[in-house]
């Protein structure tokens, strides 16, 4: 600041004399130089004040979502606890058939595992490439006192699926800490006895068509929203300020309101004994024996998602529909226009920053929803969350994390989308 | 909006479709927060109407689902209600510690999150700030990542915070402290987004003039910039304290059975049996949400007649 103010009589110096060179400040210094100190002065106070909190989310944000997803490729669950086959694995090529050297390193392991009690902890790893091999390696560790050599033999006597392809090829796979098989497992896809990569049985895809149906879900539930919230924000941005005002109060008003209450609300609205129903017998619209089921299926997480997010559609819509000048429509009007044309050429493409924000941020925030399916979706309403949620309870961390990075990838390309059409600067609330 | 004077009759009956359309969607929006309300009040343990309710009848409403509220998890619900039943109530009924663990977790977490957030919004607002569209956009993250993610992330993070350092400590779980900064990082971006809305009509050159005649920054900052900008600061403190105290994923993750929180506790009642003493809880939460959106919106007025932008 002292600089900037100093600079300005010497510069009108400078002028008058019109023979210096350069410029310089009032001690002497050449103005461009003392400009830019300046300038990276300010540059250093404005990125300070943001330093502590930037620290504060690196520290309890992104770090522990960096941690969380390194777990999606990185597994010692197998490599850690049984070195020895680890070695032979990396030794002998993809196809080579076990000798007994493998069978020997095997045992070895074994031994050590049933010391340290770490057979669960590597058979987890190896279940998660070729399930109920968990078993497999708690039965052969408490029996690992009967590995005598012939190796091969004594695996066999203890079951006989030691010889098989596929589970070698699991524990190859399981050998090296890094992998990607939890993102395969989360693409449906499994690696075959070869090591080849194949889609599992037809029966056994479920993820990505659980992220299909998140993706469906979550674009009707914006289009419903943008429907219902177009009128709404037009009305309110043409009528008087006064009035339009109290009607926002609606709006806000679920806004402002606790999820859990907005959730309870429509489970006490929708259920078989519910509000609805008694008021669509009373009504004489259906029986008392055919009462609806709007609620615990895919139909409540829909319903009640729309409710949720509906004033995340209005308001981005109002304060772009706020600032269209009316002139225009009865410019198009008084030009020979019909309503619809007019609406269609003149009105509607100016709605379009609105209708993108809009649309955008409900459909990030749908794509990820967890509380409304978890509490009304009953068993068809689930969202991929809610598979995230259910691996983790069942402490199948690395499965989770593989699908939380999927996830998340395609929420940040939604947001870094949403940043350049929108810009986070006009995000707003209320 | 009133219909032109040259409209048509089918443009007419658009209009009037229109309106009732528009009352339809408010009253979407609306009726499921108002029905709880009445239904709180219910003499019998039903989520509908009975009959004595739609009549009036006094003997249809009671106030029985509050005092469920108040007596679940007390040693002696049916003692005298003398000050030794208070004093009971206070310290055992599970709504009671699940209302203190709210504010306790919601108080600190606003705090934080508020002092952060406002430091952070004014250098973000200086024009001159490097890297401010990334750096924004890191802190605005939170509201956009799925909580699901953040509470697993939390959740591993906080059995060993220490990990990052390579070493052993504490755990952070079924802490207060681990619930707090969990808290903290979901009300920031609100802060942010409200604050540097505030800020965005903040007019830079009285800064300057207060220093000119002679003000330190830290007088200027309270004098000039903390009276102007605070109704924003006040909203963003609210947006955050509601977030917290809305929140129920987190505590679901990394929260121990000493930090049960409200939301906590509705999501164990709407998920077993769902009883009408939810209800009540759900009305005094919108009573409270009321109160939060008037505060806001007097907040909101206040600050725009500051700052000169007057409503059209």
């Amino acid at each position: 600041m002292a600089d900037l103010t100093a600079a300005a009589p010497a510069a009108a110096a400078a002028a008058t004399a019109a023979s210096a060179a350069t410029l310089t400040t009032a001690d002497g210094r050449p103005l461009k130089a003392a400009l830019a100190a300046a300038q990276a002065r300010a540059k250093r106070r404005a990125f300070l004040l943001v330093a502590p909190l930037l620290a504060f989310v690196v520290l309890t944000f992104i770090i522990p979502i960096g941690q969380m997803l390194d777990r999606s490729f990185h597994h010692d669950g197998f490599s850690a606890n049984a070195p020895a086959v680890s070695a032979w694995f990396a030794e002998n090529a993809q196809g080579t058939e076990p000798d007994e050297a493998a069978y020997a390193a095997l045992a070895e392991d074994f031994k050590a595992m049933r010391e340290n009690r770490t057979a669960g902890e590597a058979g987890t790893r190896v279940n998660y490439t070729l399930p109920e091999t968990r078993s497999l390696f708690t039965k052969t560790a408490r029996n690992a006192d009967d590995l005598a050599p012939p190796f091969k033999e004594a695996f066999l006597a203890i079951d006989d699926r030691w010889d098989d392809a596929a589970v070698w090829q699991a524990m190859r796979s399981s050998s090296s800490a890094y992998t990607a098989d939890f993102y395969l497992a989360a693409l449906d896809m499994e690696r075959a006895e070869d090591g080849s990569i194949r889609r599992v049985e037809e029966n056994g895809r479920i993820y990505i068509y659980l992220f299909a149906k998140t993706f469906l879900v979550s674009a009707l539930i914006t289009l419903i929203c943008l429907l219902l919230a177009f009128p709404v924000a037009h009305l309110l941005a043409t009528l008087p300020m006064a009035k339009a005002n109290l009607l926002m109060i609606l709006v806000l008003l679920p806004f402002w309101t606790s999820l859990l209450v907005r959730t309870t609300s429509w489970i006490v609205l929708l259920q078989g004994e519910g509000v609805v129903n008694e008021l669509f017998i009373a009504l004489g619209l259906i029986g008392a024996e055919g009462r609806l089921q709007m609620i615990y299926n895919q139909l409540g997480t829909i319903i009640v998602m729309t409710h949720v997010l509906l004033p995340f559609m209005i308001l981005p819509l109002y304060s772009v529909m706020r600032v269209i000048p009316p002139s225009y429509a009865r410019a198009a009007r008084s030009l020979g226009a019909t309503s619809w044309t007019t609406f269609r050429r003149i009105y509607l493409p100016q709605t379009l920053p609105g209708i993108g924000a809009g649309s955008l941020l409900v459909f990030i925030l749908a794509v990820g929803y967890f509380i409304t399916p978890a509490l009304v979706g009953g068993a068809d309403g689930q969202l991929i969350s809610n598979l995230i949620d259910f691996h983790m309870k069942n402490s199948n961390w690395s499965m989770a994390a593989a699908l939380s990075a999927m996830l998340l990838a395609g929420v940040l390309v939604l947001y870094w989308l949403y940043d350049r059409l929108v810009g986070i600067d006009n995000l707003k609330l209320g | 909006m009133a219909l032109p004077i040259y409209a048509s009759p089918l443009e007419r009956i658009w209009h009037y479709t229109y309106l009732v359309l528009c009352t339809a969607i408010f009253i979407f929006l609306i009726s499921p927060i108002l029905v709880v309300i009445p239904l709180s009040f219910n003499a019998e343990p039903y989520f509908t109407f009975t009959e004595a309710m739609l009549t009036f009848d006094p003997a249809g409403y009671s106030l029985r689902w509050y005092d469920a509220l108040l007596t679940l998890g007390m040693q002696a619900p049916e003692a005298i209600r003398d000050g030794a039943w208070w004093s009971d109530m206070w310290e055992n009924s599970t709504w009671v510690r699940a209302a203190k663990n709210s504010i306790i977790v919601g108080f600190w977490a606003t705090i934080l999150a508020t002092v952060l957030g406002t430091l952070a919004a004014l250098g973000l607002s200086r024009p001159e700030m490097p890297y401010r569209r990334v750096i924004m956009a890191i802190l605005i993250s939170p509201m956009i990542v799925p909580i699901i993610i953040i509470a697993t992330g939390l959740f591993f993070f906080y059995s060993n915070p220490c990990s990052i350092i390579g070493t052993e400590c504490g755990r952070l779980t079924s802490t207060y402290l681990g619930v707090i900064l969990a808290h903290t990082t979901l009300g920031i971006p609100f802060v942010i987004i409200t604050v540097t809305a505030t800020l965005s009509g903040f007019d830079q050159s009285l800064i300057r003039a207060s220093a000119s005649l002679g003000a330190s920054p830290s007088r200027t900052f309270f004098k000039v910039v903390m009276p102007l900008i605070l109704p924003g600061v006040v909203s963003g403190a609210l947006f955050a304290f509601v977030t917290s105290f809305d929140e129920v994923v987190a505590v679901l993750f990394i929260a121990g059975p000493d930090q049960q929180t409200i939301p906590r506790q509705m999501w164990n009642g709407i998920r077993e049996a769902i009883s009408p003493a939810i209800l009540a809880v759900a009305t005094i939460l919108v009573v409270i949400s009321i109160c939060l959106l008037a505060t806001v919106e007097l907040l909101r007025r206040r600050s725009e007649r500051l700052r000169g932008v007057t409503p059209h």
